[in-house]
Protein backbone atom coordinates (compact mmCIF):
# COMPACT_ATOMS: atom_id res chain seq x y z
CA UNK A 1 0.00 0.00 0.00
CA UNK A 2 1.29 3.62 -0.69
CA UNK A 3 0.80 6.64 1.55
CA UNK A 4 -2.13 7.68 -0.56
CA UNK A 5 -3.78 3.81 -0.19
CA UNK A 6 -3.09 3.99 4.44
CA UNK A 7 -4.55 7.98 3.96
CA UNK A 8 -7.71 7.05 2.22
CA UNK A 9 -8.04 3.32 4.63
CA UNK A 10 -7.64 5.80 8.26
CA UNK A 11 -10.15 8.50 6.22
CA UNK A 12 -12.95 5.32 5.65
CA UNK A 13 -12.23 4.11 9.12
CA UNK A 14 -12.64 7.32 11.14
CA UNK A 15 -15.87 8.21 8.63
CA UNK A 16 -17.23 4.97 9.35
CA UNK A 17 -17.01 5.10 13.21
CA UNK A 18 -16.71 8.74 14.65
CA UNK A 19 -19.53 11.60 14.16
CA UNK A 20 -18.35 14.73 13.33
CA UNK A 21 -17.94 17.22 15.84
CA UNK A 22 -20.54 19.71 14.86
CA UNK A 23 -23.43 16.74 14.39
CA UNK A 24 -22.18 15.64 18.00
CA UNK A 25 -22.88 19.04 19.36
CA UNK A 26 -26.55 19.27 18.22
CA UNK A 27 -27.25 15.65 19.01
CA UNK A 28 -25.70 17.11 22.79
CA UNK A 29 -28.56 19.46 22.53
CA UNK A 30 -31.30 17.40 21.10
CA UNK A 31 -31.21 14.96 24.37
CA UNK A 32 -31.23 18.05 26.95
CA UNK A 33 -34.49 18.72 24.78
CA UNK A 34 -36.10 15.89 24.90
CA UNK A 35 -38.86 14.88 28.00
CA UNK A 36 -37.35 12.61 30.25
CA UNK A 37 -38.28 8.78 31.08
CA UNK A 38 -39.76 8.81 27.64
CA UNK A 39 -39.44 6.35 24.67
CA UNK A 40 -37.72 9.55 22.39
CA UNK A 41 -35.68 10.20 25.17
CA UNK A 42 -34.84 6.35 25.04
CA UNK A 43 -33.49 6.64 21.39
CA UNK A 44 -31.50 9.38 21.74
CA UNK A 45 -29.41 7.57 25.15
CA UNK A 46 -28.88 4.67 22.66
CA UNK A 47 -27.82 6.94 19.91
CA UNK A 48 -24.99 8.61 22.07
CA UNK A 49 -24.37 5.67 24.15
CA UNK A 50 -23.59 4.01 20.35
CA UNK A 51 -21.40 6.96 19.32
CA UNK A 52 -19.07 6.50 22.23
CA UNK A 53 -19.00 2.88 21.38
CA UNK A 54 -18.23 2.92 17.48
CA UNK A 55 -15.89 5.70 17.80
CA UNK A 56 -13.82 3.52 21.20
CA UNK A 57 -14.09 0.64 19.27
CA UNK A 58 -13.63 1.58 15.83
CA UNK A 59 -16.14 -0.30 14.30
CA UNK A 60 -18.91 0.65 12.15
CA UNK A 61 -21.45 3.47 13.71
CA UNK A 62 -24.05 2.02 11.62
CA UNK A 63 -23.94 -1.30 9.93
CA UNK A 64 -25.20 0.01 6.82
CA UNK A 65 -22.23 2.01 5.88
CA UNK A 66 -23.71 3.21 3.34
CA UNK A 67 -22.94 4.32 -0.31
CA UNK A 68 -19.13 5.77 -0.43
CA UNK A 69 -19.39 8.82 -1.83
CA UNK A 70 -15.86 10.37 -2.54
CA UNK A 71 -16.08 14.56 -3.29
CA UNK A 72 -12.12 15.47 -4.49
CA UNK A 73 -10.54 18.84 -4.80
CA UNK A 74 -7.35 18.63 -6.27
CA UNK A 75 -4.51 20.66 -8.23
CA UNK A 76 -4.75 21.17 -11.85
CA UNK A 77 -3.30 18.44 -13.66
CA UNK A 78 -3.99 15.48 -10.96
CA UNK A 79 -3.86 12.29 -11.95
CA UNK A 80 -8.18 11.64 -11.33
CA UNK A 81 -7.80 7.56 -12.03
CA UNK A 82 -5.24 6.80 -9.98
CA UNK A 83 -7.07 8.46 -7.07
CA UNK A 84 -9.60 6.11 -8.37
CA UNK A 85 -7.76 3.11 -8.36
CA UNK A 86 -5.77 3.89 -4.59
CA UNK A 87 -9.63 4.59 -3.37
CA UNK A 88 -10.67 1.13 -4.56
CA UNK A 89 -7.79 -0.65 -3.25
CA UNK A 90 -8.51 1.07 -0.04
CA UNK A 91 -12.10 0.62 -0.10
CA UNK A 92 -11.75 -2.96 -0.54
CA UNK A 93 -9.25 -2.99 2.28
CA UNK A 94 -11.61 -1.53 4.33
CA UNK A 95 -14.15 -3.81 3.65
CA UNK A 96 -11.86 -6.77 4.71
CA UNK A 97 -11.25 -5.24 8.11
CA UNK A 98 -15.26 -4.67 8.86
CA UNK A 99 -15.10 -0.90 8.53
CA UNK A 100 -17.64 -1.03 5.50
CA UNK A 101 -20.35 -3.97 5.34
CA UNK A 102 -20.33 -5.92 1.45
CA UNK A 103 -22.67 -3.07 0.07
CA UNK A 104 -22.42 -3.76 -3.58
CA UNK A 105 -24.72 -5.79 -5.12
CA UNK A 106 -25.57 -6.59 -9.17
CA UNK A 107 -28.91 -5.33 -9.62
CA UNK A 108 -29.93 -7.84 -12.14
CA UNK A 109 -28.55 -10.77 -10.76
CA UNK A 110 -28.54 -9.94 -7.01
CA UNK A 111 -25.01 -11.01 -6.76
CA UNK A 112 -23.05 -9.23 -3.72
CA UNK A 113 -19.61 -8.41 -4.97
CA UNK A 114 -18.18 -8.96 -1.93
CA UNK A 115 -15.52 -5.67 -1.67
CA UNK A 116 -17.50 -3.03 -2.43
CA UNK A 117 -16.77 -2.33 -5.96
CA UNK A 118 -18.41 -2.56 -9.10
CA UNK A 119 -19.92 -0.47 -11.66
CA UNK A 120 -20.70 2.71 -9.86
CA UNK A 121 -19.85 1.83 -6.42
CA UNK A 122 -18.02 3.76 -5.19
CA UNK A 123 -18.66 7.11 -6.59
CA UNK A 124 -16.23 10.32 -7.40
CA UNK A 125 -16.64 13.84 -7.37
CA UNK A 126 -13.69 15.86 -8.92
CA UNK A 127 -13.48 19.24 -9.06
CA UNK A 128 -9.31 21.00 -9.65
CA UNK A 129 -8.35 24.08 -9.39
CA UNK A 130 -4.92 26.21 -10.28
CA UNK A 131 -4.76 27.36 -7.11
CA UNK A 132 -5.08 24.25 -5.00
CA UNK A 133 -1.91 23.30 -3.89
CA UNK A 134 -2.96 20.27 -1.47
CA UNK A 135 -5.45 17.80 -2.00
CA UNK A 136 -9.19 18.50 -0.19
CA UNK A 137 -10.91 14.66 0.10
CA UNK A 138 -13.98 14.32 2.10
CA UNK A 139 -16.44 11.14 2.59
CA UNK A 140 -19.81 10.86 2.90
CA UNK A 141 -20.94 7.27 3.92
CA UNK A 142 -24.74 7.31 3.40
CA UNK A 143 -26.76 4.62 4.64
CA UNK A 144 -29.69 3.08 2.00
CA UNK A 145 -32.56 3.82 5.19
CA UNK A 146 -32.11 7.32 4.58
CA UNK A 147 -31.67 7.85 1.10
CA UNK A 148 -34.50 5.72 0.47
CA UNK A 149 -36.65 8.86 1.89
CA UNK A 150 -35.15 11.60 -0.09
CA UNK A 151 -37.46 12.89 -2.27
CA UNK A 152 -37.60 15.03 -5.65
CA UNK A 153 -40.57 17.43 -6.62
CA UNK A 154 -41.09 19.21 -9.68
CA UNK A 155 -43.31 22.25 -9.01
CA UNK A 156 -46.04 23.37 -9.53
CA UNK A 157 -46.94 20.18 -7.45
CA UNK A 158 -50.98 20.39 -6.82
CA UNK A 159 -51.24 17.33 -4.55
CA UNK A 160 -49.36 19.47 -1.86
CA UNK A 161 -50.19 22.96 -3.07
CA UNK A 162 -46.92 24.23 -3.92
CA UNK A 163 -45.67 26.88 -6.71
CA UNK A 164 -43.08 28.15 -8.54
CA UNK A 165 -41.53 30.47 -5.48
CA UNK A 166 -39.93 30.13 -1.82
CA UNK A 167 -43.85 29.00 0.01
CA UNK A 168 -43.75 26.33 -2.61
CA UNK A 169 -40.21 25.14 -1.50
CA UNK A 170 -40.82 25.14 1.85
CA UNK A 171 -44.24 23.37 0.80
CA UNK A 172 -42.24 20.76 -0.80
CA UNK A 173 -39.36 20.12 1.69
CA UNK A 174 -41.55 20.20 4.88
CA UNK A 175 -43.45 17.51 2.78
CA UNK A 176 -40.55 15.72 2.46
CA UNK A 177 -39.88 15.64 6.45
CA UNK A 178 -44.12 14.35 6.98
CA UNK A 179 -43.29 11.59 4.22
CA UNK A 180 -40.27 10.45 5.99
CA UNK A 181 -41.51 10.61 9.23
CA UNK A 182 -38.98 8.29 11.52
CA UNK A 183 -38.19 5.77 8.28
CA UNK A 184 -34.66 7.62 7.86
CA UNK A 185 -33.54 7.25 11.13
CA UNK A 186 -34.34 10.94 12.58
CA UNK A 187 -33.54 13.00 13.97
CA UNK A 188 -31.95 13.62 10.39
CA UNK A 189 -30.39 16.56 8.51
CA UNK A 190 -31.82 17.77 5.02
CA UNK A 191 -29.80 18.53 2.28
CA UNK A 192 -31.59 20.56 -0.39
CA UNK A 193 -31.23 21.77 -3.85
CA UNK A 194 -33.75 23.86 -5.93
CA UNK A 195 -33.29 23.80 -9.36
CA UNK A 196 -30.75 21.69 -11.55
CA UNK A 197 -32.08 18.94 -13.53
CA UNK A 198 -33.49 15.67 -12.04
CA UNK A 199 -29.63 14.20 -12.00
CA UNK A 200 -27.74 17.69 -10.82
CA UNK A 201 -30.49 18.73 -8.22
CA UNK A 202 -30.04 15.71 -6.15
CA UNK A 203 -25.83 15.88 -6.64
CA UNK A 204 -26.19 19.57 -5.27
CA UNK A 205 -28.63 18.50 -2.23
CA UNK A 206 -26.11 16.34 -1.61
CA UNK A 207 -22.81 18.06 -1.70
CA UNK A 208 -25.16 20.31 1.24
CA UNK A 209 -24.12 17.59 3.61
CA UNK A 210 -20.76 18.87 3.16
CA UNK A 211 -21.48 21.90 4.94
CA UNK A 212 -21.10 21.60 9.16
CA UNK A 213 -24.81 22.13 10.71
CA UNK A 214 -23.72 25.56 11.85
CA UNK A 215 -22.37 26.89 9.07
CA UNK A 216 -24.88 29.91 7.96
CA UNK A 217 -26.28 30.41 4.31
CA UNK A 218 -24.88 33.27 2.71
CA UNK A 219 -28.02 33.91 1.24
CA UNK A 220 -30.24 35.63 3.38
CA UNK A 221 -33.22 34.27 1.98
CA UNK A 222 -32.11 30.69 1.83
CA UNK A 223 -30.64 31.38 5.42
CA UNK A 224 -34.27 32.24 6.95
CA UNK A 225 -35.75 29.25 4.98
CA UNK A 226 -33.29 26.69 6.25
CA UNK A 227 -33.74 27.87 10.05
CA UNK A 228 -37.62 28.18 9.52
CA UNK A 229 -37.94 24.35 8.21
CA UNK A 230 -36.11 23.24 11.11
CA UNK A 231 -38.39 25.05 13.71
CA UNK A 232 -41.21 23.70 11.91
CA UNK A 233 -40.02 20.54 11.80
CA UNK A 234 -39.65 20.61 15.19
CA UNK A 235 -42.73 20.97 16.12
CA UNK A 236 -44.46 18.92 14.04
CA UNK A 237 -44.09 15.50 17.12
CA UNK A 238 -42.35 13.07 14.67
CA UNK A 239 -39.31 12.83 17.05
CA UNK A 240 -36.24 10.72 17.34
CA UNK A 241 -37.14 7.48 15.19
CA UNK A 242 -40.58 8.22 14.74
CA UNK A 243 -41.21 7.45 17.64
CA UNK A 244 -43.15 11.33 18.73
CA UNK A 245 -40.95 13.77 20.32
CA UNK A 246 -39.31 16.82 19.84
CA UNK A 247 -36.43 16.62 17.64
CA UNK A 248 -37.31 15.55 14.26
CA UNK A 249 -34.64 17.47 12.14
CA UNK A 250 -31.04 18.35 13.82
CA UNK A 251 -30.44 20.53 10.37
CA UNK A 252 -31.18 21.80 7.04
CA UNK A 253 -28.82 23.04 4.57
CA UNK A 254 -30.30 24.64 1.10
CA UNK A 255 -28.76 25.60 -2.22
CA UNK A 256 -30.14 27.14 -5.54
CA UNK A 257 -28.89 26.40 -8.50
CA UNK A 258 -29.91 27.74 -12.23
CA UNK A 259 -32.94 25.63 -13.81
CA UNK A 260 -34.74 25.44 -17.01
CA UNK A 261 -37.56 28.02 -17.47
CA UNK A 262 -39.80 24.57 -17.98
CA UNK A 263 -38.28 23.28 -14.66
CA UNK A 264 -38.43 23.76 -11.48
CA UNK A 265 -37.35 20.89 -9.04
CA UNK A 266 -36.62 20.78 -5.25
CA UNK A 267 -34.41 18.23 -4.63
CA UNK A 268 -33.85 16.45 -0.63
CA UNK A 269 -31.59 14.30 0.21
CA UNK A 270 -32.01 12.84 3.97
CA UNK A 271 -29.35 12.29 6.28
CA UNK A 272 -29.09 10.01 8.82
CA UNK A 273 -28.32 10.99 12.78
CA UNK A 274 -25.58 8.60 12.42
CA UNK A 275 -24.45 11.42 9.71
CA UNK A 276 -20.81 9.92 8.05
CA UNK A 277 -18.68 12.40 6.70
CA UNK A 278 -15.14 13.35 7.46
CA UNK A 279 -12.30 14.92 5.34
CA UNK A 280 -8.85 14.97 4.96
CA UNK A 281 -6.61 18.03 3.40
CA UNK A 282 -3.74 15.49 1.64
CA UNK A 283 0.06 16.94 0.73
CA UNK A 284 -0.45 17.03 -3.39
CA UNK A 285 1.29 13.74 -3.43
CA UNK A 286 -1.40 12.61 -0.96
CA UNK A 287 1.31 11.08 0.98
CA UNK A 288 0.62 13.07 4.40
CA UNK A 289 -2.73 14.00 5.73
CA UNK A 290 -2.39 17.48 6.71
CA UNK A 291 -5.30 18.25 8.66
CA UNK A 292 -8.74 16.61 9.33
CA UNK A 293 -11.70 19.11 7.99
CA UNK A 294 -14.46 18.27 9.98
CA UNK B 1 -39.68 -6.01 30.62
CA UNK B 2 -37.40 -9.55 28.93
CA UNK B 3 -39.27 -11.35 26.22
CA UNK B 4 -37.65 -14.49 26.01
CA UNK B 5 -37.79 -17.39 22.91
CA UNK B 6 -39.50 -19.06 22.05
CA UNK B 7 -42.21 -16.65 23.30
CA UNK B 8 -45.82 -17.74 23.87
CA UNK B 9 -48.96 -16.15 22.71
CA UNK B 10 -50.25 -15.40 25.62
CA UNK B 11 -47.05 -12.67 26.53
CA UNK B 12 -47.21 -11.02 23.06
CA UNK B 13 -50.67 -10.56 23.58
CA UNK B 14 -49.63 -8.47 27.05
CA UNK B 15 -47.82 -6.12 24.83
CA UNK B 16 -48.65 -2.67 24.32
CA UNK B 17 -47.73 0.23 21.89
CA UNK B 18 -44.86 1.90 24.01
CA UNK B 19 -43.79 -0.79 25.87
CA UNK B 20 -40.30 -1.28 26.15
CA UNK B 21 -38.97 -4.97 25.76
CA UNK B 22 -35.63 -6.69 26.14
CA UNK B 23 -35.38 -9.56 23.47
CA UNK B 24 -33.10 -12.82 25.02
CA UNK B 25 -32.61 -15.99 23.30
CA UNK B 26 -32.36 -16.76 19.61
CA UNK B 27 -33.35 -14.33 17.14
CA UNK B 28 -33.04 -14.74 13.04
CA UNK B 29 -32.03 -12.15 10.52
CA UNK B 30 -34.07 -11.91 7.13
CA UNK B 31 -34.63 -8.95 5.31
CA UNK B 32 -35.45 -8.11 1.39
CA UNK B 33 -33.86 -11.17 -0.01
CA UNK B 34 -35.50 -13.41 2.55
CA UNK B 35 -38.67 -12.24 2.47
CA UNK B 36 -39.33 -11.90 -1.57
CA UNK B 37 -37.54 -15.74 -1.89
CA UNK B 38 -40.45 -17.20 1.07
CA UNK B 39 -43.17 -15.70 -0.48
CA UNK B 40 -41.97 -17.26 -4.13
CA UNK B 41 -42.29 -20.43 -2.28
CA UNK B 42 -38.61 -21.05 -1.14
CA UNK B 43 -38.17 -22.86 2.53
CA UNK B 44 -35.70 -22.17 4.93
CA UNK B 45 -34.08 -24.80 6.99
CA UNK B 46 -34.04 -22.95 10.32
CA UNK B 47 -37.25 -23.51 12.64
CA UNK B 48 -38.11 -19.86 13.79
CA UNK B 49 -41.58 -20.80 15.44
CA UNK B 50 -42.22 -19.06 18.75
CA UNK B 51 -39.26 -17.20 17.34
CA UNK B 52 -37.96 -14.09 16.41
CA UNK B 53 -37.28 -12.49 12.97
CA UNK B 54 -34.30 -9.37 12.99
CA UNK B 55 -34.71 -7.00 9.62
CA UNK B 56 -30.85 -6.58 9.70
CA UNK B 57 -27.86 -7.19 7.39
CA UNK B 58 -25.01 -7.10 9.89
CA UNK B 59 -21.00 -6.24 8.93
CA UNK B 60 -19.93 -9.89 9.65
CA UNK B 61 -16.15 -10.77 9.73
CA UNK B 62 -14.93 -14.38 9.76
CA UNK B 63 -11.91 -14.05 12.94
CA UNK B 64 -9.90 -18.16 13.19
CA UNK B 65 -12.82 -19.65 11.44
CA UNK B 66 -15.95 -17.85 13.98
CA UNK B 67 -17.97 -15.38 12.52
CA UNK B 68 -17.87 -12.15 14.62
CA UNK B 69 -20.49 -9.40 14.47
CA UNK B 70 -19.00 -6.54 14.13
CA UNK B 71 -22.18 -4.08 13.54
CA UNK B 72 -25.95 -4.95 13.49
CA UNK B 73 -28.03 -2.61 13.80
CA UNK B 74 -32.17 -2.47 12.16
CA UNK B 75 -32.83 -2.11 8.38
CA UNK B 76 -35.91 -0.31 7.21
CA UNK B 77 -38.66 -2.76 7.53
CA UNK B 78 -41.17 -1.05 5.06
CA UNK B 79 -40.10 -2.49 2.26
CA UNK B 80 -40.96 -6.02 3.70
CA UNK B 81 -44.64 -5.00 3.87
CA UNK B 82 -45.98 -6.54 1.15
CA UNK B 83 -44.51 -10.02 2.38
CA UNK B 84 -44.88 -9.92 6.18
CA UNK B 85 -47.77 -11.10 7.55
CA UNK B 86 -47.37 -14.31 5.50
CA UNK B 87 -44.08 -14.68 6.66
CA UNK B 88 -45.57 -14.43 10.09
CA UNK B 89 -48.07 -16.66 9.27
CA UNK B 90 -45.85 -19.18 7.22
CA UNK B 91 -43.12 -19.12 10.02
CA UNK B 92 -44.93 -18.64 13.23
CA UNK B 93 -43.28 -16.06 14.28
CA UNK B 94 -44.19 -13.98 17.18
CA UNK B 95 -41.91 -10.64 16.68
CA UNK B 96 -40.63 -9.11 14.09
CA UNK B 97 -37.48 -6.53 14.89
CA UNK B 98 -37.12 -3.70 12.38
CA UNK B 99 -37.21 0.01 12.22
CA UNK B 100 -39.35 2.47 10.99
CA UNK B 101 -42.94 0.83 11.56
CA UNK B 102 -45.03 -0.90 9.13
CA UNK B 103 -48.20 -0.64 7.66
CA UNK B 104 -51.67 -2.05 7.70
CA UNK B 105 -51.16 -5.71 6.13
CA UNK B 106 -48.61 -6.23 8.87
CA UNK B 107 -51.06 -4.72 11.70
CA UNK B 108 -53.46 -7.00 10.75
CA UNK B 109 -50.97 -10.05 10.41
CA UNK B 110 -49.82 -9.35 13.92
CA UNK B 111 -53.75 -9.15 15.38
CA UNK B 112 -54.46 -12.26 13.71
CA UNK B 113 -51.27 -14.54 14.36
CA UNK B 114 -50.32 -13.05 18.03
CA UNK B 115 -47.41 -11.10 17.02
CA UNK B 116 -45.96 -7.90 17.09
CA UNK B 117 -43.61 -5.23 15.92
CA UNK B 118 -41.07 -4.34 18.28
CA UNK B 119 -38.48 -1.46 17.11
CA UNK B 120 -34.85 -0.78 17.92
CA UNK B 121 -33.24 1.81 17.37
CA UNK B 122 -31.75 2.95 14.08
CA UNK B 123 -28.38 3.07 13.37
CA UNK B 124 -27.49 2.19 16.48
CA UNK B 125 -25.29 -0.60 15.12
CA UNK B 126 -22.85 -1.11 18.41
CA UNK B 127 -25.20 -1.32 21.48
CA UNK B 128 -27.32 -3.23 19.39
CA UNK B 129 -24.21 -5.56 18.08
CA UNK B 130 -23.01 -5.88 21.90
CA UNK B 131 -26.25 -7.44 22.63
CA UNK B 132 -25.67 -10.20 20.39
CA UNK B 133 -23.22 -12.90 22.34
CA UNK B 134 -23.01 -15.14 20.06
CA UNK B 135 -23.22 -16.20 16.00
CA UNK B 136 -24.86 -19.69 15.96
CA UNK B 137 -24.60 -20.49 12.31
CA UNK B 138 -25.77 -18.61 8.90
CA UNK B 139 -27.92 -20.02 5.64
CA UNK B 140 -28.35 -18.69 2.41
CA UNK B 141 -25.11 -16.83 2.52
CA UNK B 142 -24.08 -17.97 -0.76
CA UNK B 143 -27.39 -17.32 -2.26
CA UNK B 144 -28.05 -13.86 -1.02
CA UNK B 145 -24.43 -12.15 -0.11
CA UNK B 146 -23.59 -11.55 3.68
CA UNK B 147 -26.18 -8.72 4.81
CA UNK B 148 -28.81 -10.50 3.42
CA UNK B 149 -28.02 -14.30 4.47
CA UNK B 150 -30.18 -15.67 7.92
CA UNK B 151 -28.01 -15.20 11.07
CA UNK B 152 -28.85 -16.68 13.47
CA UNK B 153 -28.07 -15.02 17.25
CA UNK B 154 -27.83 -15.50 20.39
CA UNK B 155 -29.03 -12.31 22.05
CA UNK B 156 -28.98 -11.18 25.51
CA UNK B 157 -31.51 -8.14 27.10
CA UNK B 158 -31.52 -6.95 23.06
CA UNK B 159 -33.45 -3.25 23.72
CA UNK B 160 -36.84 -2.59 21.57
CA UNK B 161 -40.08 -0.27 21.72
CA UNK B 162 -43.31 -2.13 20.94
CA UNK B 163 -44.75 0.16 18.13
CA UNK B 164 -46.89 -2.52 16.95
CA UNK B 165 -48.87 -4.65 18.94
CA UNK B 166 -51.08 -7.51 18.58
CA UNK B 167 -54.67 -5.11 19.15
CA UNK B 168 -54.28 -2.99 16.42
CA UNK B 169 -52.29 -0.45 17.81
CA UNK B 170 -49.65 1.38 15.88
CA UNK B 171 -47.26 4.32 17.42
CA UNK B 172 -46.62 4.80 13.70
CA UNK B 173 -50.24 5.53 12.77
CA UNK B 174 -50.60 7.55 15.04
CA UNK B 175 -47.93 10.11 14.93
CA UNK B 176 -48.24 10.51 11.50
CA UNK B 177 -51.99 11.52 12.11
CA UNK B 178 -50.74 13.60 14.44
CA UNK B 179 -47.83 15.22 12.76
CA UNK B 180 -49.61 15.51 9.53
CA UNK B 181 -52.31 17.83 11.46
CA UNK B 182 -50.10 19.59 13.35
CA UNK B 183 -48.35 20.19 9.82
CA UNK B 184 -51.89 21.65 7.90
CA UNK B 185 -51.92 24.25 10.90
CA UNK B 186 -48.07 25.51 10.23
CA UNK B 187 -48.54 25.51 6.32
Amino acid sequence: MTGLNDNLLELIRRTSAEIPDDVQRVLVEALKAEEKRTNAEFALKTIHANIEMAARKSQPICQDTGSILFFVHAPVGYDQLAFEEAARTAVAEATKKGFLRQNSVDSLTGKNSGNNLGPGTPTFHFTQSCSATEMDVRLMLKGGGCENVGAQYSLPDQRIGADRDLKGCRRAILDAVLQAQGKGCGPGVLGVCIGGDRATSYAFSKEQLLRTLDDRNSNPELDALEQEIVATSNKLGIGPMGFGGKTTLLGCKICAVNRLPASYFVSVSYMCWAFRRQGVVLSADGGKIEKWLY
Amino acid sequence: MELKTPISEGIIRSLHVGDLVEVTGVVHTGRDAVHKFLHDGGKLPADMRGGVLYHCGPVMVKEDSQWVCKAAGPTTSAREEPYQAEVIQKLGLRAVIGKGGMGEKTLAGCREFGCVYLHAVGGAAQVLAECIKKVRGVSMLEEFGSPEAVWELEVEKFPCVVTMDSHGGSLHKEVLAKSKEALAKLL
